[in-house]
């Protein structure tokens, strides 16, 4: 029986507006591989926050190889053993592997000099114990991204770490990496160190972790032992009820091409991309982060520009120079990123919705407010949008609500095509059960969806027929009772042939 | 609890004005002078070139970023109009000045909005550029105009209209125009949304290298008017008539709320700045305090005026 | 320089793979001029100026541009390492006339060395107020210090009285007239602070800590390291650094200007992104900035030694200037691929 390194009992941690978690207990084991899962917003992120010293929670306690803990900093945890590897790497470019292994600790005389050499040797030391084959003195802005995290992960084995937590950590690797990290992993865990491993990818947690624990909306939903366990189970934890159940799916009939793509290549991001759209229908594109699916998204709507290839939009060829040119024509794109590319947060809801289409809600130029509340109470109602009125900032709004502004932002105009970026990213999911339902209306009314997700289950739940990318290109075509979870998986990891 | 956020609500967006009351109030308890007709006239009069500028340059700060040039710039065209006017005539150097003006924001904005470079940089290489020109254009030495009582030109510095001067009704009339602009139309609407999220207002179709080349020709264009009336005023100008007006143009922007990051800020409220700092200065001079404490105060009044600005909003004193 | 250490080191162990090396350290070396261009461009400054005009390549010369450079020079010392820092510091010229009025003012009353010491003590006590007003607040630097450039300037008014002061005593100008063969006093300063500074960048905890709250200072926060703290002492440095710039000025001209240092600040941040500093922190070095002030140095004096008007000097210093960040922006942008 492995020993219980770190317990949290009942813990809460509320922010404004959100209860992020409330009663969370959880226990890890040395030598153990402890996957932590749940959708987007269900707390994860808070949880490991919590418990390496970033927030502080509003209740419950944290027990520590025996003793009660309450750190106050990262850098207490740290000092206990406790270690978070994020999943944006938060390295400093311009100082060397061993100052960013040892940043915020490092050795030095009584006047503040560096002792560089005592660094660099341990921090050779641990680089070697994880089998990296580049040098401590070197500058981190010149490594690639898997060495980077090579980097952040040697701060483990620097600070004799007893609880290592990976939050995603394979998002940007290739597969030999991953399979690398995997192995760095499987040695941490022999070496009697607790892991808990965040990812929301099913088959890493199938083939790395010993146990699952399954968050929703902020509590517990259980922890079970990986091998007696199925990815139907998991999921049905994660989401609070069946699948099938969850989902709509759209029962539209399909109609005229909308989009078609021949051949669209962007140098270094994608290649031979070839697909239509019609009228009515909810096409999938699923792919892992990093196959491609954002940049083809953006490419087709004049964000960026392609090198070769053809775009047909609603039986004309278009070549867009910038978004504008793609809204007027009648293409929409909700990107992926709500905050950065989606809202302008410090602006209040009707100056969101028809920031797109002024023209429309204009006379010689000048806006017509009049026009503009009556989209915006259009859309409240019809998207059932929670805000205190036209004028309230769409930061002070709940992540699902926000996701209704922008949906409403591109719906107003009555467009032919939609695209949708990861549509439910981080929202509740209530708001999510709500969207998904709506797309599919939309589609029943005869608009052309595209619907991009690295959620499974969601791109099978909503879509009529799924496309899969993997490193920059089209790796498959599945519909009707070949979307399943296991083709989408081998497909996106590069596994079945191509369609 | 919601009475108390719609006071603290109303505090955080009238603070300003409040401190601007109290400030005004008690300088005239102090001094009597301070709160006649003709001293207000008199400030109003003395900020319009300042104000002027900084209605241009509010433009550029709500897109976030920056418009260091103006000060160089005021002296170039004040140069341009002043000597234009004794060769071709008030006329046409009105229109060569509002050109240039035109055409050396158009530079800036091409720089920053379409090269995407610093704009501290890029404007202030433009500061440096400038002040070169000026020094080529009048090869060092002053100029005047010839004629100064006979010219039409001198009605945009020296003229009245029912005993107000006519600097005070251009301020006046362009700081309308101005707020209506920022605040009703299309333009104004992107002004604020590229300033808010440039990438978003991107992937809404706006096109947002445009939006900051237009808000620094909107600097150049108010700089122009500036130094149109600058140099109606003056009949003259210096090589270094303009220098510091960047300075203070900003201090007032600042002082009027506007963050430095974009997204926010109005001419009225950039307006309360300036007359701020400018009541600020007029009223030390009548209590009778040296000339140079009145920037002593502007600093406190900056510090203090951004600090309780951002202790509202984060709802604590310190960061 | 430390760099250039590196290179040679690695050139020692050609052995294994001799081609395959020597493309890698050619295109090291390419990397390296490409990341320092600033010396590139100072060298064919000087070939420049020498070939046109005889005046330039004279020991005489050289020494004046490097004490004529010194004073800019302690100003961006100071200002690079607020900017490593992901701040600014506009307020460096108030601070230098400042220092320099009281170190000839206080000179009657409380004789020379008290007032040179209490004329540099202004300099702590301003970059403490600027520094601790940005770490209290919250503020943004180029605020903070936007205030203290204007309050800074009427103190200096005030103190004045709007009058040049001049000192009484000569023997205070003479104080600097020490020459270390061809290098002034003020020149070595200047370097003896550079070379310091850059020790300090990259030996100490402070320094390299300096590039970790630049680059990311959430990031840094959460590794523990006391962010605002380290800022305070930043920006005490830069004003200590500007009031030795002040009185070395006081000495050099045996009067305080009120308007000394006026617009020196931009002429700071002029050199500072000549040479290849960024300003949005997390990257630079003095090598850099000594390489942006003695280019500016240079390129005034040899402009000046031309007998071109005054004009062309600020035209090619904006036009440099524009030319340098179009030059940083392709280099970082190819960087990137």
């Amino acid at each position: 029986m492995n020993k219980i390194v770190l317990t949290a009992e009942r813990i809460t941690k509320k922010f404004p507006g959100v209860i992020a978690l409330s009663d969370v207990s959880f226990t890890i084991k040395a030598g153990e591989v402890h996957a932590l899962m749940g959708e987007n917003g269900a707390g994860k992120s808070t949880l490991m926050k919590v418990l390496s010293g970033i927030y502080y929670a509003d209740g419950g306690t944290i027990h520590h190889q025996g003793d009660l803990v309450k750190f106050t900093s990262p850098k207490e945890a740290r000092e206990r053993g406790i270690l978070l590897i994020h999943q944006e790497l938060s390295l400093s470019p311009e100082l060397s592997v061993a100052e960013n292994i040892f940043l915020g600790a490092w050795p030095t005389n009584r006047f503040g000099v560096l002792n560089k050499k005592l660094m660099n040797q341990q921090a050779s030391a641990a680089l070697e114990s994880l089998g990296c084959d580049f040098g401590a003195d070197m500058r981190v802005g010149s490594l690639s991204i898997a060495k980077q995290q090579m980097v952040e992960i040697a701060r483990t084995m620097a600070f004799n770490a007893n609880v290592v937590i990976f939050d995603e950590p394979t998002g940007t690797l290739t597969e030999a990496e991953k399979n690398q990290l995997f192995a760095v992993i499987r040695g941490l865990r022999e070496r009697g160190v607790a892991i808990v491993y965040i990812s929301h990818k099913m088959d890493e947690i199938f083939e790395i972790t010993d146990q699952i624990t399954v968050l929703r909306d902020g509590c517990v939903q259980g922890t079970v032992y990986t091998r007696e366990s199925s990815i139907g189970e998991i999921t049905k934890k994660m989401i609070g009820r069946d699948l099938d159940k969850y989902f709509h799916r759209a029962q539209s009939e399909i109609g005229r091409e909308i989009l078609k793509v021949v051949n669209l290549a962007k140098n270094g991001l994608f290649s031979d991309i070839n697909f239509s759209v019609r009228a009515g229908e909810v096409v999938g594109l699923y792919g892992l982060i990093g196959a491609g699916r954002s940049e083809v998204a953006e490419t087709i709507f004049g964000v960026r520009q392609c090198d070769s290839g053809q775009v047909t939009f609603d039986g004309e060829l278009v070549s867009f120079k910038s978004p504008k040119d793609a809204i007027q024509q009648g293409m929409t794109l909700v990107p992926e990123d709500r905050k950065e590319q989606g809202l302008i947060l410090g602006m209040g809801g009707r100056h969101n919705i028809t920031l797109p289409h002024l023209e429309r809600f204009s006379t010689m130029g000048v806006t017509g407010i009049k026009a503009e509340l009556e989209v915006f109470d259009e859309f409240k109602e019809k998207l059932d949008i929670k805000t205190t009125g036209p004028e309230q900032l769409v930061a002070d709004l709940s992540g699902g609500n926000q996701q209704k502004f922008v949906l409403a932002k591109w719906l107003c105009a009555g467009p032919k095509l939609l695209i949708l970026d990861e549509p439910t990213r981080g929202i509740d999911v209530g708001s999510k059960s709500s969207i998904h339902q709506y797309i599919a209306q939309l589609a029943e009314q005869g608009l052309a969806v595209i619907v991009i997700s690295s959620e499974m289950p969601e791109v099978i739940g909503v879509s009529q027929r799924i496309l899969t990318m993997a490193n920059g290109r089209l790796v498959g075509e599945f519909s009707g009772a070949q979307m399943t979870e296991e083709n989408l998986i081998n497909a996106a990891s590069g596994l079945a042939k191509v369609c | 609890m919601s009475l108390l956020q719609d006071k603290q609500k109303y505090i955080q967006s009238h603070g300003l004005i409040i401190a601007f009351v109290i400030f005004i109030l008690s300088v005239s308890f102090l001094s009597p002078e301070f709160l006649t007709l003709g001293n207000i006239l008199d400030v109003i009069r003395q900020i319009s070139i300042t104000g002027m500028i900084a209605i241009g340059v509010t433009f550029v700060v709500i897109t976030g970023r920056l418009d260091l040039s103006v000060g160089s710039m005021l002296t170039f065209l004040t140069v341009l109009i002043v000597d234009q006017h004794n060769i071709v005539g008030p006329g046409i150097a009105l229109i060569f000045t509002v050109i240039a003006g035109l055409l050396i924001g158009a530079v800036n904005g091409y720089l920053v909005g379409f090269l995407k470079l610093n704009a501290l940089i890029v404007t202030l290489a433009m500061l440096s550029l400038l002040q070169g020109f000026t020094l080529l254009y009048s090869g060092g030495s002053n100029v005047n105009v010839t004629n100064p009582d006979e010219t039409w030109f001198r009605i945009f510095g020296r003229g009245e209209l029912f005993n107000v001067p006519a600097p005070v009704w251009i301020l006046l009339i362009t700081t309308s125009i101005a707020s209506f602009v920022l605040l009703k139309t299309n333009f104004g609407r992107r002004i604020y949304s590229v300033g808010g999220n440039e990438t978003a207002s991107f992937f809404s179709g706006v096109q947002t290298r445009w939006v900051v080349l237009s808000a620094y020709v909107l600097s150049g264009l108010a700089t122009a008017l500036a130094a149109i009336i600058m140099g109606s005023r003056v009949m003259g100008a210096q090589n270094t008539i303009g220098q510091g007006y960047e300075l203070t143009v900003l201090a007032g922007i600042i002082l009027g709320g506007t963050s430095l990051l974009g997204g926010s800020g109005t001419i009225w409220r950039t307006m309360i700045g300036i007359a701020m700092l400018g009541f600020v200065q007029n009223g030390l001079l009548l209590m009778g305090f040296p000339y140079y404490i009145q920037w002593l105060v502007t600093w406190a009044v900056i510090i203090l005026a951004v600090w309780i600005d951002l202790a509202a909003k984060r709802g604590s004193v310190f960061a | 320089m430390s760099r250039l250490v590196s290179l040679l080191g690695l050139g020692r162990n050609i052995e294994s793979d001799k081609s395959a090396r020597n493309i890698g350290a050619i295109r090291r070396i390419f990397k390296l001029l490409a990341s320092n261009y600033i010396w590139i461009f100072l060298a064919l400054c000087i070939v420049a100026f020498s070939v046109s005009s005889p005046y330039f390549f004279t020991v005489n010369n050289l020494s004046n541009v490097l004490t004529q450079g010194s004073f800019i020079g302690l100003l961006a010392v100071g200002m690079t390492i607020v900017m490593i820092n992901g701040e600014i510091d506009l307020s460096v010229g108030s601070t230098l006339a400042l220092a320099c009025a009281l170190a000839i003012g206080l000179q009657e009353s409380i004789g020379i060395w008290p007032a040179i010491v209490v004329a540099l003590f202004s300099g702590v006590l301003m970059g403490l107020i600027n520094g601790l007003f940005v770490a209290l607040s919250g503020m943004h630097s180029f605020i903070v210090t936007l205030g203290s450039l204007i309050g800074i300037r009427g103190l200096v008014f005030i103190y004045t009285g709007e009058e040049a002061l001049m000192t009484e005593d000569f023997s205070y100008t003479e104080i600097v007239e020490i020459y270390i063969g061809p290098l002034s006093l003020t020149a070595l300063i200047f370097f003896v602070f550079a070379a310091l500074f850059q020790w300090l960048l990259s030996n100490t905890k402070h320094g390299r800590e300096a590039y970790a709250i630049g680059d990311n200072q959430k990031s840094a926060h959460e590794a523990g390291i006391r962010v605002k703290r380290h800022k305070v002492i930043n920006f005490v440095l830069c004003g200590t650094l500007a009031a030795v710039a002040g009185v070395l000025l006081s000495m050099r001209m045996g009067t305080a200007e009120p308007n000394a240092g006026k617009i020196w600040e931009l002429w700071t941040i002029i050199a500072i992104v000549l040479g290849g500093t960024r300003l949005i922190g997390g990257f630079g070095s003095m090598w850099k900035t000594v390489g942006g002030v003695l280019t500016l140095a240079v390129l005034l004096n040899g402009l000046r030694l031309l007998n071109t008007p005054n004009y062309i000097e600020l035209i090619v210093m904006g036009s440099v200037l524009i030319l340098a960040l179009l030059l940083d922006k392709s280099l970082s942008s190819k960087n990137q691929h």
